[in-house]
């Protein structure tokens, strides 16, 4: 294994557990109203949010009918698995259908 | 004459259990991501090291975006997972009240097993007036097993499914962190910080080379959210 991949999963696993015990050892001190605890609990949806609004924008017709039947299938189930087979199932057929 | 204390692996199967269809979800988009980072370059060593040791999903699709072998951007790559899994930081603060008394060292080694599905399992339990820390530890050691093994299988056929896109698989990424996030929905004050983020991140993802989309629309429309709560509570003191 090259050493910067080494280096850049070892940096993951460090940063991504400071968080994780970070949030239990600072517990009781976080602000639960005003400003502050707003945002943070806004951020979670928002990266989320941000991670794929790009991907599904820059798609095309497939991408935009796929996400669209994703979002109504979870809003049926309420399963993330139900969401993920009839959101691939969706663009699978659409790009068949479309051609792209 | 004293009692043995409580045996803990009732309540660790039933974590296990209840967890069972859940892992099935992680089962499919680990496979996903096992067969993407194949493309990306990783090797299955790679695959095992970060899924186990990082194990944290969302941030590691985002790490797939950046993996250019040969050519890490290392401080890229490790600040843009420390953005995406921030949010891990309210969650496993919330669980903080499952380890009165249980030894500090130990409390944080068990923080490690913290992921959005097996966050939102505990702390459903603990609502009920239920739960414990190896109710949690049943949960969790299912679900770093199945991300592990199926991160894993996904990377091993990888080289028998030459294009994912082909299958569609690529959108199952997606559809994951779609269903993630309407799980996150709270109410009508939402829409806006969510309208917010999407269009700061396409916009951002348009003019700004590189992946700080995911850091401008997180915190954008995160902010955005709070100041349109902040100015709704003002508006409803005066």
């Amino acid at each position: 294994m090259p050493l910067d991949s080494a280096l850049a999963i070892l940096g993951m696993a460090l940063i991504t557990f400071a968080i994780r015990a970070g949030g239990f050892l600072i517990a009781g001190r976080l602000p639960e109203t005003g400003f502050v605890a707003a945002w943070l609990r806004h951020i979670p949806a928002a990266v989320l949010i941000a991670l794929i609004a790009p991907a599904v924008a820059n798609g095309g017709p497939p991408e935009w009918l796929a996400a669209a039947v994703a979002v109504l299938a979870y809003v049926l189930s309420r399963n993330v698995f139900a969401t993920i087979l009839m959101g691939v199932l969706a663009v699978f057929v659409a790009r068949q259908l479309l051609g792209a | 004459m004293s009692t043995a204390p409580p045996s803990p692996w009732p309540q660790f199967l039933l974590g296990t259990r209840l967890f069972l269809p859940v892992a099935v979800s992680i089962a499919a988009y680990g496979l996903v991501w096992g067969v993407l980072a194949g493309q990306a370059g990783l090797s299955v060593l790679e695959v095992v090291l970060m899924s186990g040791l990082v194990y944290a999903g969302a941030s590691q699709f985002v790490a797939l975006d950046l993996w250019t072998p040969g050519a890490l951007p290392i401080g890229t790559i490790v600040i843009a997972v420390g953005i995406v899994n921030l949010r891990m930081l309210l969650m496993s603060a919330t669980l903080r009240p499952l380890f009165a008394g249980v030894p500090r060292g130990r409390a944080l080694a068990m923080m490690f097993l913290v992921t959005d599905e097996q966050w939102a399992l505990t702390i459903a339990e603990m609502r009920r007036g239920r739960g414990s820390v190896a109710f949690m530890a049943g949960v969790g050691v299912l679900a770093w097993i199945t991300w592990v093994g199926s991160t894993l299988v996904g990377r091993l056929l990888g080289a028998v499914i030459a294009d994912p896109a082909t299958y569609g698989l690529d959108f199952a990424f997606i559809a994951t962190f779609i269903a993630l996030v309407l799980g996150m929905w709270r109410g009508r004050g939402d829409v806006v910080p969510w309208l917010a983020a999407a269009l700061i991140a396409i916009l951002t993802a348009r003019y700004v080379p590189g992946q700080w989309y995911v850091v401008t629309g997180g915190l954008g429309g995160s902010l955005v959210g709070a100041i349109a709560e902040h100015r709704r509570s003002a508006a409803h003191a005066a």
